[in-house]
């Protein structure tokens, strides 16, 4: 138990940025209208996609020999940088048909 | 300089977490969703560019290496993500992001294996300190969401384009429980005595079967609510590395996602009128048997491509109901070709707007966009209900579930309570589909058997293109 305590304090900058950020998500999205529904949904799965930065660290941390490490490491900057430029991309196509009706 | 350095990666760091926040605020309105969705772009560039360069180690201040691995990947990915993004078709988008979503959950995964081949490397040279449980521990959820969202959008992905059918058997919530449940014990396992590194690979595999299974009974009429709950999922799992490096940007970017992609999972079954347990475990085709057995006797009939022109030619007002099927033929020009025609003749064209017709919400609307078909012949579902009883002819074209008065009727209807567009009060409705199946929730519409419906078979591109040149005949 005491162990778990230690973790909260050690940790409470995180928890609270947790916490904080909750609320923000919920409280930026309430009020959209359904036809942006698909568009909000593309450009929240390409900001997740700032998982990138995990990757380029573990990455740029891998001793230049440990080809386990560098192949994953390289497959994670892949994957990452297709969920981000590919979300941003096709997000931007999407709206972009919106805006034309105008 | 390294002091100035990190400085300034705070800096870059703080203005991408603003930048994903006020990026989402401004997508959920119409007038900003474009700019933001840029800016969240720009600060996602910012975040990188600044890691790259400006990263170093808290324990030994070493900057980042293997620049030309990073920037390989950064490179391919570049590319191809922008291909695929850029070539996808209209109606394949809601797979992409499917796809997209998946890449992330994976990127999260891979982290996770990496680290953890880190963490138990130093396990085994020095033994087990106090903090490792914690770290082990972010480092195993980030594994598992990341699994479970990168399994099930690829299958995800793989329903949506046609590949994958929907599989159910009995039991099958159980034996998802048990598994997920399996997982957890392993992880906490793991977290205990994280020298049984071996078990890694078993969190690993049940994350990535479950997945699976959790998205294998559910209808493909549902899959953008799947998509969405997957993509908060991978949001979390992206704040699991957050939490790992102590990284304020992924922390913000993933929970931000995770939260947002969570209400939003909840708006969009609310705009289907269905609760997100009904969704996922009640799924459509159990009770759809009952219903179609109601309603599937009766007599349709059929009109000819002639007969079905001159009754729109002479027609003062005719409202087009555009569904998947519309999507699937791209017929959306040929379409838009159809209003002109008509429109030149005198007749009054409008288009019914379903919010959640086709296979993601807002689809017409942005399929009609791509036509050029001007904004303000879109009318919304309450718009277009009040107008339907001043209508000759109401052209369904493809739509199905969306226009089935069961939702109002049949109590029984597993869509019964989704608000529905009343073609019913028009004075004749055409319906073009390829063949009488049922739609893709897998119920028989009655709309179908009434007297004032006639059914006009073939590919909507094709139906489209005779009634095109059979109207400018007349």
């Amino acid at each position: 138990m005491e162990q778990v305590f230690n973790w909260i304090t050690a940790n409470q900058q995180i928890l609270y940025i947790v916490i904080l950020m909750i609320f923000v998500g919920i409280e930026v999205i309430g009020r959209v209208p359904s036809v942006l529904h698909t568009p909000l949904m593309s450009g929240a799965n390409a900001i997740h996609g700032v998982v990138i930065i995990g990757a380029i660290i573990v990455m740029g941390k891998a001793e230049p020999g440990n080809y386990p490490a560098l192949i994953l490491g390289f497959l994670a900057v892949l994957l990452g940088t297709l969920n981000v430029v590919g979300g941003f991309v096709v997000t931007d196509r999407m709206l972009d048909m919106f805006k034309k009706k105008k | 300089m390294s002091f100035m350095g990190l400085n300034l990666l705070t800096i870059a760091y703080l203005l991408g977490s603003i930048s994903f926040i006020l990026g989402l605020k401004m997508l959920s309105s119409p007038a900003t969703a474009r700019k933001g969705n840029l800016l969240a772009a720009a600060g996602m560039g910012i975040a990188i560019l600044a890691t790259i360069f400006l990263y170093r180690d808290n324990e030994t201040g070493e900057p980042l290496g293997n620049y030309g691995w990073i920037f390989g990947g950064l490179l391919i990915g570049t590319v191809a993500g922008t291909l695929a993004a850029k070539k996808v078709k209209m109606t394949a988008m809601p797979e992409m992001v499917s796809l997209f979503n998946g890449m992330g959950g994976a990127c999260a995964a891979l982290i996770s294996l990496v680290e953890f081949s880190h963490i138990s490397g130093s396990i085994q040279r020095s033994g087990i300190h106090e903090g490792h449980g914690g770290t082990v521990l972010i480092i195993l959820l980030g594994l598992l969401i990341g699994s479970i969202s990168f399994s099930g959008s690829m299958l995800a992905w793989g329903k949506l384009n046609g590949k994958v059918k929907d599989y159910s058997f009995a039991g099958q919530n159980v034996l998802n429980l048990l598994m997920l449940a399996l997982a957890l014990v392993a992880t906490v396992w793991l977290v205990i005595h994280p020298e049984s590194s071996y078990l890694i690979y078993v969190v690993l595999l049940l994350s990535l079967i479950y997945g699976i299974m959790f998205v294998l009974p559910i209808g493909g009429a549902d899959m953008p609510v799947v998509i969405s709950l997957l993509n908060s999922f991978t949001g979390v799992a992206a704040a699991c590395g957050g939490f790992l490096y102590d990284n304020k940007v992924m922390l913000t970017g993933g929970i931000l996602v995770g939260a947002a992609g969570t209400l939003l999972t909840i708006l969009m079954c609310k705009a289907m009128n269905r609760s997100l347990k009904n969704v996922l475990i009640g799924s459509f085709g159990a009770t759809a048997s009952g219903a179609a057995a109601t309603s599937a006797q009766g007599h349709y009939k059929e009109i000819s491509l002639s007969d079905a022109a001159t009754v729109m030619a002479y027609a003062n007002k005719v409202m087009i109901v555009p569904g998947y099927g519309l999507a699937v033929a791209q017929a959306q020009h040929t379409c838009h070709e159809l209003e002109k025609i008509l429109t030149e003749k005198g007749v009054d064209v409008a288009y019914a707007i379903h919010p959640v017709a086709g296979r993601m919400p807002g689809h017409m609307n942005v399929l009609l966009a791509e036509a050029d078909v001007a904004y303000d012949k879109l009318q919304e579902m309450e718009d277009a209900n009040e107008g339907f009883k001043n209508t000759d002819v109401v052209l369904v074209l493809g739509a199905n579930d969306v226009v089935n008065p069961a939702a109002k009727t049949d109590p029984a209807s597993p869509i019964f309570g989704m608000p529905i567009l009343d073609v019913e009060l028009a004075k004749t409705v055409i319906v073009n589909k390829r063949s009488m199946k049922p739609g893709y929730a897998g119920i028989e519409n009655g709309l179908f058997f009434q007297p004032k419906t006639s059914m006009l078979f073939g590919d909507a591109k094709k139906v489209l293109q005779d009634l095109c040149s059979e109207i400018k005949n007349i």
